[in-house]
């Protein structure tokens, strides 16, 4: 049976791509705001697109991080996607707005320092040892938009039985997170939804590791 | 790691079929924009765009229709612009699958449009559309015109793109109406002088008619190329302009063995 995966509906922009891009990769995908069927499902994507503050505040009106928090502590995977990466960290700083975000990872989300931003395109990324999300397609190019970034991995010492995984990208001399994979966790700063058929494949591995 | 130029093709739609379209072999319908993305997607487009340029109100649905569609067949990232007046105009487009969509006439009558949508959905959604031609009486030497180029807006394209920016747009595309249609070149004096006065990338868009040319675009400070008839006619594809900018040492991203 294909593995259920429940997309996190919690404020506007676009899931449909998201939604349309995990059933590609083979998941049976529930697009939902409901507490149980959220935490029920196989897999979890928490989306997100906007300011880190507005993305928080939708978040909470769902029980978002708790939904994540209980997921996490029964081993159950969370995948978040662009500024659903970021709200995974301890804190957000936009426009000299700080902002509690879910604290499953200690950093800070920054603005990034380039010449031109948003740092909008296809970009590289270096794979961490041990990637299983990024199996077979470490020299692709996935789709950033984003003006906020981590550029320190503060986990210093993961548990052993539970690596941090973290994949890094640069732009402009700027050097920031374009992944993570920790135990149940994962994140991408990138919209693998978008990022045609590189994205594609890194949908299909993490899918393919819920069964 | 650098981030590659971007290939855009657009694709004008009129009441959910494209206009303007066509010598595409072995396409049953080029009129059929989800199939046209499809096209582009496979030649190895880094974004579509969709100007959707439906004069009725009416017809405007079928424009979520198509995008709707497009969204669920291609996974690239896809821009909607033309008619958008309000923020709700773009939480339907945005729901319906867009990622980004141009806005243009409704943010010069009223700017504080900018700032209300990035407030709502980031500013990464906002991509300003101007189109500009060249006018003596403006300070930067380019004016800004509405109703397809045809009337002057009385304002300074430059100083536009500079407002735009501090109000908050994510992406700026700068469409020449001067080399709109020609084939002659991108207006690079334009390219430069918005290249200037914004941080945000910039799409050049107007005059594309030779690879070479989209090498001259980047070269003055263009971080995306869009358009539109040399793809639909058949004069070039999305391949033929990545090779020449690879050639040229600039970074694209490889179209996928299919």
């Amino acid at each position: 049976m294909a593995p259920g995966v429940a997309v996190l509906d919690y404020g506007s922009g676009n899931l449909r791509s998201a939604v349309r891009a995990l059933e590609r990769a083979g998941a049976d995908v529930t697009l939902t705001s409901d507490f149980d069927t959220a935490l029920g499902a196989d897999g979890l994507v928490v989306p997100g697109v906007g300011a880190y503050a507005a993305c928080m505040q939708g978040l909470r009106s769902v029980r978002g991080e708790w939904v994540i928090g209980r997921r996490l502590a029964g081993g159950r995977p969370v995948l978040g996607i662009c500024v659903g990466m970021q709200i995974l960290f301890e804190t957000g700083i936009e426009h000299g707005v700080t902002t509690p975000g879910c604290g499953e990872w200690p950093g800070t989300v920054e603005r990034i320092e380039a010449d031109i931003v948003p740092h909008m395109g296809w970009n590289t990324v270096d794979v961490a040892d041990g990637s299983t999300l990024f199996d077979g397609i470490d020299d692709e190019r996935f789709y950033f938009v984003h003006s906020y970034g981590v550029r320190r991995w503060e986990l210093e010492e993961p548990n052993p039985a539970m690596p941090a995984r973290v994949t890094w990208t640069s732009y402009a001399g700027d050097r920031f997170v374009a992944a993570v994979e920790n135990g149940p966790l994962s994140a991408t700063q990138f919209h693998p939804e978008k990022s045609g058929d590189a994205g594609a494949a890194l949908l299909r591995n993490w899918v393919t590791s819920l069964s | 790691m650098t981030l590659a130029v971007r290939v855009i093709p657009c694709l004008d739609v009129d009441a959910g079929r494209v206009v303007k379209g066509v010598n595409f072999v072995d396409l049953r319908d080029a009129g059929d924009p989800v199939e046209m993305a499809r096209v582009y997607d496979a030649e190895g487009a880094d974004e579509l765009t969709f100007l959707d340029i439906t004069a009725s109100s009416d017809a405007r649905a079928t424009t979520y229709d198509v995008v709707s569609t497009t969204a669920e067949q291609v996974f690239i990232p896809l821009t909607v612009g033309g008619g958008i007046r309000t923020v709700d105009d773009v939480d339907r487009l945005l729901r319906a699958g867009a990622d980004k969509v141009g806005v243009n006439t409704a943010a010069l009558q009223r700017p504080e449009l900018i700032a209300e949508i990035a407030e709502r959905f980031g500013n990464q959604v906002l991509v300003l559309s101007v189109d500009a031609r060249r006018a003596d009486d403006q300070p930067s030497g380019f004016e800004v015109t509405t109703h397809g180029g045809r009337r002057s807006a009385g304002r300074d394209a430059i100083a536009w793109v500079r407002t735009a920016t501090e109000l908050g747009i994510g992406e700026v595309l700068l469409n020449s109406m001067d080399a709109d249609g020609t084939r002659d070149g991108f207006d690079l004096a334009m390219i430069r002088a918005a290249r200037a006065v914004t941080h945000v990338p910039l799409i050049a868009s107007g005059g594309a008619g030779t690879p070479q040319h989209f090498c001259d675009a980047v070269d003055a400070g263009a971080d995306a190329l869009l358009a539109a008839s040399v793809f639909h006619f058949g004069v070039l594809t999305v391949g033929d302009v990545k090779e020449a900018l690879r050639a040229a040492g600039h970074v694209v991203r490889a179209t996928s063995a299919r």
